[in-house]
């Protein structure tokens, strides 16, 4: 018996042991960061163009506002697919409950003569419910919630053309923003902040103004916002709450989860009705900009989405990810995007370095995965 | 308060005509290793599973302290102060090691409105629990994904212990585990003995079980073949009883590499557990 001792005696001689490791273990530790690719990927992007761009008006007030509200829409949706996407599920309907969502709004409001933050909150609930249903079947069935949700891709992009046809007889549903005039909830989401702050920096010169003395960005607008509260809220969930600990451990192990009492299935189906919120607050956002809604949008944008979660670091097999991370996945999108537009580049370009960048970050969390798992 | 912490009285599970358990009999006590033996495919872990709440029995009795008691759900079953480190240990390799040890109890604190994760606590808990069970972690910060076998099985023990458990499970522990991390794992099992707590050990290796075991129970093909301490029986006999529905082939063989094992110890002069140890040693 005397050799199965050793290791205790031993374990307790190097009592404090850590001084010795600590540098190592923090680079380590920073080298496992989920953001860290996509927080270095955009400081690069950042850089390559202020270099090829720097004169281009892509970081003057107006060019830093259009590439910040791209980033927000997208950031929106990612910030949704990224906390599935770590509890181990995908939603693939994510698109085309944006054009649903659109129309949920758009018709009750236009055609049935509804206050229009009685439309607002009606889609919210109704998308919610089908993202409700999404998730019950995904849980319930134990299928791969990649078929599920691609189910509802078709369903709900159908169930768009075909309602809007019915009620409207048209696809595109415009005149929005009339009915919208002077209500709180759809301002809250098309309207802009800070606007006096903005004129005031534009009467004191602060900022530039057009001949009519109105500055080139009036406010922040709605979206923005959204964005920032939706980051600042799930990442506090994420990393430091019970609820948090559970979508990790949704995504890690449903199984083992499940075992030690983590209510997986009611994670997964929270999360499935949060990316359809998401999505919601996405086409709210749209229509109140625009003005109206129309069937075909939210085009692709679940793949938008996944991939701005992927390059924030989420593991597409579950159980590691970061809100911060898809947040910045989504900014190198929306600075991409926008860089390519100000530089003049044909945008063609932008969806060979979409391919590119998805596989670059695919390839490193890969690489990161067998650090942290310690493929040995 | 019951003689016996654990009580299984004629119990039977079915999977639609697969009949996994006939009529178990079994008790537990508290301070002693029970250890559950039988082949692949023998019910072992159908049993435990039906202790644990994760499967209902489908026929007989489960005395829980004397007391009749059906479990809805893991979960009862680990309010109830039954744990059950499962083969595939119920761990996230990709979480931490305090993130693990808290999965499913998060410890939390309230700021403000919110219920959070106390991290710094929680920390320091995991920490000391582990040191109790001998293993000493750097960071508990660090995902687990990095540990060795051995510290993971540890690290789910000691999660079960410091969660105020008074039945241990472990399903095949040292399955999966080279000879020295083994040897580690059981001597975890010794302490969570000594603290009384009673322990159900599974596994279909006698040379792991005999050195720790107080007792018994053998199944074979969903049915018990019966419940022996430790001192009426010895490790040929369990080994035999654990062939006896085999092929005679099956069982010769075995018997022959017990032998040669059992030969190979006595030239050593330890147990052959020590034996094969040293054999494992040598090799490296
Ligand atoms: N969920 C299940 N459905 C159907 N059959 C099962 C199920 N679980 C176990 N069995 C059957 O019960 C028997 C006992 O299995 P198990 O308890 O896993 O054995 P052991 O752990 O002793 O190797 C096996 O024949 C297995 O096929
Ligand atoms: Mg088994």
């Amino acid at each position: 018996m005397s050799t199965m001792t050793t290791p205790v005696q031993h374990a307790q001689k190097n009592i404090p042991p850590d001084e010795r490791l600590r540098s190592e273990s923090s680079l380590k530790k920073l080298l496992t960061r989920p953001e860290l690719g996509s927080v270095s990927g955009a400081i690069l992007m950042f850089i390559f163009f202020a270099i090829v761009a720097g004169d281009s008006g892509m970081f003057n007030a107006d060019g830093i506002m259009n590439w910040t509200t791209v980033s927000a829409q997208l950031g929106i949706l990612a910030i949704g697919a990224c906390l599935l996407m770590i509890a181990g599920e995908f939603d693939l309907s994510i698109g085309s409950m944006i054009g649903f969502a659109g129309m949920m709004i758009s018709i009750p409001a236009l055609y049935w003569g509804w206050p229009v933050w009685t439309a607002i909150l009606f889609a919210f609930a109704g998308a919610m419910l089908i993202g409700f249903i999404n998730g019950y079947i995904v849980v319930k069935t134990g299928l791969p919630s990649f078929i599920v949700s691609l189910a509802f891709l078709f369903i709900l992009r159908g169930l768009t053309i075909a309602l809007s046809i019915l009620f409207t007889n048209k696809t595109i549903v415009s005149g929005v923003s009339e009915v919208a005039e002077g209500d709180i909830l759809a301002a809250a989401f098309g309207g802009q902040i800070g606007t006096s702050l903005f004129s005031w920096l534009g009467t004191n010169g602060w900022m530039e103004v057009y001949a009519d003395g109105t500055p080139i960005v009036t406010g922040i607008p709605m979206v923005i916002i959204w964005w920032l509260l939706l980051m600042v809220i799930c990442s506090f969930v994420l990393l430091r709450t019970r609820f948090g600990n559970w979508i990790f451990a949704s995504g890690g192990d449903d199984k083992a989860a499940k075992n030690l009492g983590v209510p997986t299935d009611r994670v997964k189906i929270m999360l499935f009705m949060f990316t359809a919120f998401c999505a919601t607050v996405f086409a709210a956002c749209q229509v109140f900009e625009f003005g109206s809604a129309a069937a075909d949008r939210g085009l692709l944008k679940e793949f938008e989405a996944i991939i701005a979660a992927v390059i924030g670091g989420a593991l597409l097999t579950g159980g590691y990810g970061s809100v911060i991370g898809a947040c910045f996945g989504a900014l190198i999108f929306g600075v991409v995007q926008m860089g390519i537009f100000f530089t003049g580049i044909d945008s063609d370009w932008f969806r060979v370095f979409l391919g590119v960048m998805l596989l670059i970050a695919v390839l490193f969390n890969n690489f990161i995965r067998k650090k942290v798992t310690g493929a040995r | 308060m019951s003689d016996y912490i654990l009580e299984l009285k004629k119990v039977s599970r079915y999977f639609g005509s697969v009949i996994a358990l006939k009529d178990i009999d079994m008790k537990v006590k508290l301070g002693e290793v029970h250890c559950l033996l039988g082949d692949n495919g023998a019910g072992k872990s159908t049993l435990i599973k039906t202790l644990a709440g994760v499967h209902k029995a489908s026929e007989g009795e489960f005395l829980l302290d004397g007391q009749t008691t059906e479990f809805e759900s893991p979960k009862d079953a680990l309010d109830a102060g039954i744990a059950t480190v499962y083969q595939d240990l119920a761990l996230v390799p990709l979480m931490s090691v305090t993130r693990n040890f808290f999965m499913g109890r998060e410890l939390t604190k309230k700021i403000g409105p919110f219920n959070i994760f106390d991290t710094k606590r929680a920390n320091e808990i995991a920490r000391a629990g582990l040191a109790e069970m001998g293993i000493d972690v750097r960071d508990p910060e660090h995902p687990i994904g990095t540990m060795s076998g051995g510290e993971r099985q540890c690290l789910a023990i000691a999660r079960a212990i410091h969660f105020g458990a008074k039945v241990l499970i472990l399903d095949e522990p040292t399955a999966a585990l080279g000879v020295k991390q083994s040897a580690n794992v059981l001597k975890v099992v010794a302490r969570a003995r000594a603290r009384g707590l009673a322990v159900i050990l599974i596994t279909h290796n006698v040379h792991h079980a005999y050195p720790i075991a107080d007792h018994f129970t053998l199944l074979n093909r969903g049915k018990s073949l019966g419940s022996w301490l430790k001192a009426d029986v010895s490790r040929e006999e369990i080994l035999e009883m654990m062939a006896g529905g085999q092929e005679l082939e099956d069982l010769e063989s075995e018997l022959a590499e017990f032998t040669r094992t059992d030969a190979a110890a006595n030239a050593g002069e330890g147990s052959t557990f020590e034996a094969a140890a040293a054999a494992q040693n040598a090799h490296h």
